[in-house]
């Protein structure tokens, strides 16, 4: 065993170079240009604004993925609940000082990048579950106290979320949260008991929502009741991706995108844009894309010898899933709109950043594998 | 430790991997479910998606019409379709609105009330609609603003169709004019609501507005695409709409223009017909005004101006104007009084003058003469207007045959269908009294008929129609002011006119004659007489009136047989005259205006072989002899003149018709 963990602890560059999983960054990089084309799309068919930064981010932060593979994952261990405390921080601080847009105070202002400390959180929250659950046994998970401890730690930024306000984010943050404590083996009672509290409470809860939050709700459940007020997004979404049938409309010829029908098309509705453009073939294609990349990453979760690298490659590749399926969802017409980006297409820093950071972490545990965390 | 830990290692890990096994499970639903949404959107419902999408991005505009154009006789164009200079601007393309409209106002002297007007006009509108600045610009203004363009962002300069009137005022009550349409227009007409665009001319009046359907002709269609916005990113499609058909005109624009100088703004109507093809050559209302100025709106006090006038150049005279015949009804009572038999040629009446004037149930009935015409013949009569000889034919004749007679011969009803706002104007009779009035008719009544006076009213076009189907014989023609491509040639309407004439001797075995005079709808040259003689009796009266001494015309007569005519004055009252005014026996410049007589001639020529028609009326004008037979003389100098330059375009509209 030491032996072992001493080899993995000093295999040579080359051979942690040859223990990268290829598969999955050659799925990130295909990802990656495919989303380079949509936002060069959105852009009209021009290398602009949106384009250009977007390209520079995913080359950047790929690269500082890389960086991050060779960082032992013992180190991600060690630093877990510090960075999820600076995250935190990083939140508080966008809620006292944080840069106002469209009626949400979420970013803060880092000079050469708009930082959103709520992206990063969907990470930090992962780190931090990860790490506390490493040491506890699965006897120990039920006891009242390490139920106590996850609720307290997963509601404090998510209140703080939600107060910003974002309901999109708040909610990935706490399924993601969620994710890592059915993993860890919380009591299925314990989830159905609190699914059903929450089923109860909604009503309550709706009516402390903004109005705007509240409209997307009731929009949902009936677009065409103000088709070119609250709904319009929903309907013009659905006829994007709907009048691309099979093979789309070519790529640059998105009608309902570069007429502007479609809202939001860089960040939420990428998507849309896309399946626009490439049909029902291309949008199967993304979907057989993502698919590869949560499959590499649960893959590399169940080679993991540590605890804490498996609990993250777990909750990160079931975080991945569920970014995905709530944001195409959304624009097909399945959820309420909540602003919830897609993983690598979307454009926005924070959210690639973060991304970024997991998929980094992923790679560590695939090349430090082997590494034991007492 | 290790042991121990081992062993709860491999139970936790256990845990984990069954639970994310139940999670990867429920993942891989998750995903069909997608897929199968995605498959719903873009297989199924890929029409109905679709069909919105391009409900969402594509826009159809209908463009103007181009409408179609008048000519006259020899293709001359009297109504066209000219490039009008605009200026267009769309709001949303100019940075600075305030700022460009006053350049705007500097450049082209707009006026205060006009930029309130555009400004409050743009305010009404969609920043994209396009604001329509300037109607109609100058070649100088227009120049002027594209030599300025480069500081006029967003000021468009548009070369767009508009509707001119070359001959200006002399067309005006024949073509009517166009304006912007009405509501009323688009209720009215389907065809307007149809093809509607902004901003678009149709007819108000005259031919513009009956052949309306015709001329509009067909929008242009544009398919582009907008944004979510509304605005036009770029053409898609572009079809070129149908022009509106051509209407050529049977009127020699020359005759025409000549026929509004002799009326010389004086109130008053001219017509000439072809007493053949019963082609209208000229026809002309006074005064007239421009229809140029209806193109872009009249001002309200150059409206005002025309609709006050009391000459009434709003009025087409000639076909809406109603007037006591006068005396030009009197070979028409003389041929009805023949044809019934009821008087011959022979008749003698004495005309004692007023001193002596012809009396029933006390009633006095007095000549125009004073002195009196003395023992009249029926020629004599009808060549010097003798009153009191047509008094008692009237009493003889009766209304009603007279009435037959009238409507037979075109008046009472209207001339060209239904082209026009046409009058019908009164032909009297015993149960048209009753059914109008509601009285009995008196024998008195009957005898002012006689001199055209009382009941009967007419219209200049009807007294036309009727002396041209005099001249023609005595066959029935029904006139037209739109050319028509299957004309007859001439010798073959002479033709047939004579085979009518010959089905009617056969004829009159079976019939009685009044049922063969007076048949409802006649033919096309059906003779419209009993007895030929009748007829030629009756011209060449009106030949003696003109071109004999003591003929009331005599001195308009042209001797030259090329140009000779025959013709009837009229000289109609317009009030009852006093015993008080008729010892004062005033001349025509000492009554009022409103109380002077109208002034009427028709007449036929060249005499030897008739071609044309006129009708002449002078409202006001006092007596047929003075002021309408003298401008009878001109006219057929003038009409004669041009008729072998229209004969030769006729022969050739004829051969070309032949192939």
């Amino acid at each position: 065993m030491f032996l072992q963990s001493s080899l993995s602890d000093k295999s040579t560059f080359f051979q942690k170079l040859r223990s990268l999983d290829y598969v999955m960054l050659i799925t990130i990089l295909i990802i990656g240009i495919i989303s380079s084309f949509a936002m060069y799309s959105t852009d009209g068919g021009e290398l602009r604004y949106h384009s250009e930064s977007h390209i520079v981010r995913f080359v950047v932060f790929f690269t500082m993925m890389i960086f991050i593979s060779f960082i032992n994952i013992k180190t991600w261990h060690t630093l877990g609940y510090l960075f999820y405390i600076i995250v935190l921080g990083l939140l508080i601080w966008a809620s006292l000082f944080g840069i106002t847009a469209q009626g949400s105070q979420r970013w803060i202002n880092l000079y050469f990048i708009n930082l959103q400390p709520s992206e990063l959180m969907k990470i930090a929250i992962i780190i931090c579950f990860a790490k506390y659950y490493h040491r506890i046994q699965v006897a120990h998970v039920n006891r009242i106290r390490n139920i106590i401890i996850p609720i307290l730690i997963l509601i404090v930024p998510i209140s703080l979320v939600i107060s910003q306000p974002d309901l999109g984010t708040s909610i990935l943050i706490a399924l993601s949260g969620i994710i890592v404590l059915w993993l860890a083996g919380v009591n299925i009672k314990y989830f159905f008991y609190s699914s059903l509290v929450f089923i109860i409470s909604a009503p309550f809860v709706i009516s402390f929502l903004k109005p705007y939050q509240k409209l997307r709700i009731l929009t949902f459940f009936d677009p065409d009741k103000d088709p070119l007020g609250a709904g319009y997004q929903i309907i013009q979404s659905k006829i994007a991706v709907g009048s691309g049938g099979l093979t789309g409309k070519g790529f640059l010829k998105g009608t309902q995108g570069y007429l502007e029908f479609l809202p939001e098309k860089h960040t939420d509705f990428i998507f849309t844009l896309f399946s626009e453009e490439f049909g029902f073939i291309g949008s199967i294609l993304l979907l057989i894309l993502y698919a590869i990349l949560i499959f590499r990453i649960l893959r590399i979760g169940s080679f993991s010898r540590n605890f804490f690298g498996k609990f993250f490659c777990f909750g990160f590749g079931s975080a991945i899933f569920i970014y995905i399926t709530v944001n195409m969802s959304m624009v097909l017409g399945l959820l309420p709109i909540v602003g919830s980006p897609l993983p690598i297409m979307s454009y926005g820093g924070s959210s690639m950043l973060a991304t970024m950071i997991g998929l980094g972490i992923v790679m560590s545990t695939k090349i430090y594998s082997r590494q034991l965390i007492s | 430790m290790i042991g121990s830990g081992e062993d709860s290692g491999f139970k936790k890990s256990n845990t984990i991997n069954r639970r994310m096994f139940i999670f990867a499970a429920a993942k891989a639903v998750v995903f069909f479910g997608i897929v199968g949404r995605l498959f719903s959107l873009q297989i199924n419902e890929n029409k109905k998606y679709l069909t919105l999408s391009d409900k969402n991005r594509l826009r159809e505009a209908r463009l103007p019409p181009v409408r179609g154009e008048f000519v006259d006789y020899f293709g001359n164009r009297i109504a066209k379709n000219l490039t009008v200079y605009q200026l267009h601007v769309v709001p949303e393309q100019v940075e600075d609105f305030k700022t460009l409209i006053v350049r705007l106002k500097d450049i082209l002297n707009l006026s205060d009330s006009h930029l309130q007007e555009l400004i409050k006009k743009k305010n009404k509108q969609k920043p994209w609609e396009t604001l329509i600045v300037s109607e109609n610009l100058t070649w100088d203004e227009f120049s002027k603003i594209n030599f300025y363009l480069h500081e006029l962002s967003g000021a468009r300069p548009v070369l767009t169709v508009g509707r001119n009137y070359p001959y200006n005022d002399t067309y005006t009550h024949v073509l009517g004019y166009v304006s912007e349409a009405s509501v009323d227009d688009l209720v009215s007409n389907e065809t307007i609501k149809e093809r509607n665009v902004p901003g678009l001319r149709v007819g108000k009046t005259g031919l513009e507005k009956a052949l309306e359907n015709e001329l509009i002709g067909t929008n242009g269609v544009q398919r582009f695409e907008v944004n979510a916005y509304g605005k036009r990113i770029n053409q898609i499609d572009f079809k070129e709409g149908e022009q509106g058909k051509t209407i050529k005109l049977t009127i020699d624009t020359e005759i025409q223009k000549y026929t509004h100088e002799l009326l010389n703004k004086r109130a008053g109507s001219i017509s000439i017909m072809d007493i053949y093809t019963g082609e209208i050559i000229a026809m002309n209302s006074s005064p007239s005004f421009d229809p140029n100025l209806f193109l872009y709106g009249i001002e309200k006090s150059k409206w005002k101006e025309i609709k006050k006038d009391p000459l009434k150049p709003l009025l087409n005279k000639t076909v809406s104007g109603l007037y006591s015949p006068g005396s030009t009804i009197k070979p028409l009572v003389a041929l009805s009084a023949l044809e019934n038999d009821v008087i011959t040629t022979n008749l003698k009446v004495n005309c004692r003058g007023h001193k002596h004037p012809l009396e029933l149930y006390g009633m006095k009935y007095h000549c125009w003469k004073k002195q009196g015409h003395g023992y009249m013949s029926l020629q004599n009569a009808i060549k010097q207007s003798c009153d009191t000889y047509f008094y008692e034919a009237a009493r003889l004749l009766g209304v009603d045959r007279l009435n037959e007679t009238a409507k037979k011969f075109g008046l009472g009803n209207n001339v060209l269908g239904e082209y026009f706002n046409e009058k019908k104007g009164v032909v009297p009779s015993t149960k048209w009294k009753k059914e109008a009035i509601g009285q009995n008719w008196y024998l008195g009544e009957t005898l002012i008929n006689g001199i055209g006076q009382g009941y009967i009213q007419t219209t200049p076009l009807q007294l036309c129609l009727m002396t041209a189907q005099l001249a023609n014989g005595g066959h029935k023609i029904y006139p037209k002011i739109i050319y028509e491509n299957n004309q007859e040639n001439i010798e073959t309407i002479k033709q047939k006119m004579k085979l009518a004439e010959e089905n009617k001797l056969e004829d009159s075995s079976l019939l009685s004659a009044t049922e063969k005079l007076f048949k409802k709808d006649e033919k096309t040259y059906d003779a419209l007489y009993r007895n030929k003689e009748n007829i030629k009796f009756v011209l060449d009266a009106m030949f003696r009136s003109t071109n004999e001494i003591y003929g009331t015309s005599f001195s308009s007569r042209i001797e030259d047989p090329k140009y000779q005519f025959a013709g009837k004055t009229g000289t109609a009252q317009v009030k009852r005259i006093t015993e008080a005014e008729r010892e004062l026996d005033l001349k025509t410049s000492q009554i009022p205006y409103k109380e002077r007589d109208h002034a009427w001639y028709v007449a036929f020529g060249p005499y030897k072989n008739p071609r044309y028609a006129v009708s002449i009326l002078v409202e006001h004008g006092g007596s047929g002899s003075s002021t309408a037979a003298p401008i009878a003389k001109k006219l057929f100098k003038f009409v004669i003149d041009r008729h072998e330059y229209r004969e030769k375009i006729n022969k050739k509209n004829l051969a070309t018709t032949d192939i």
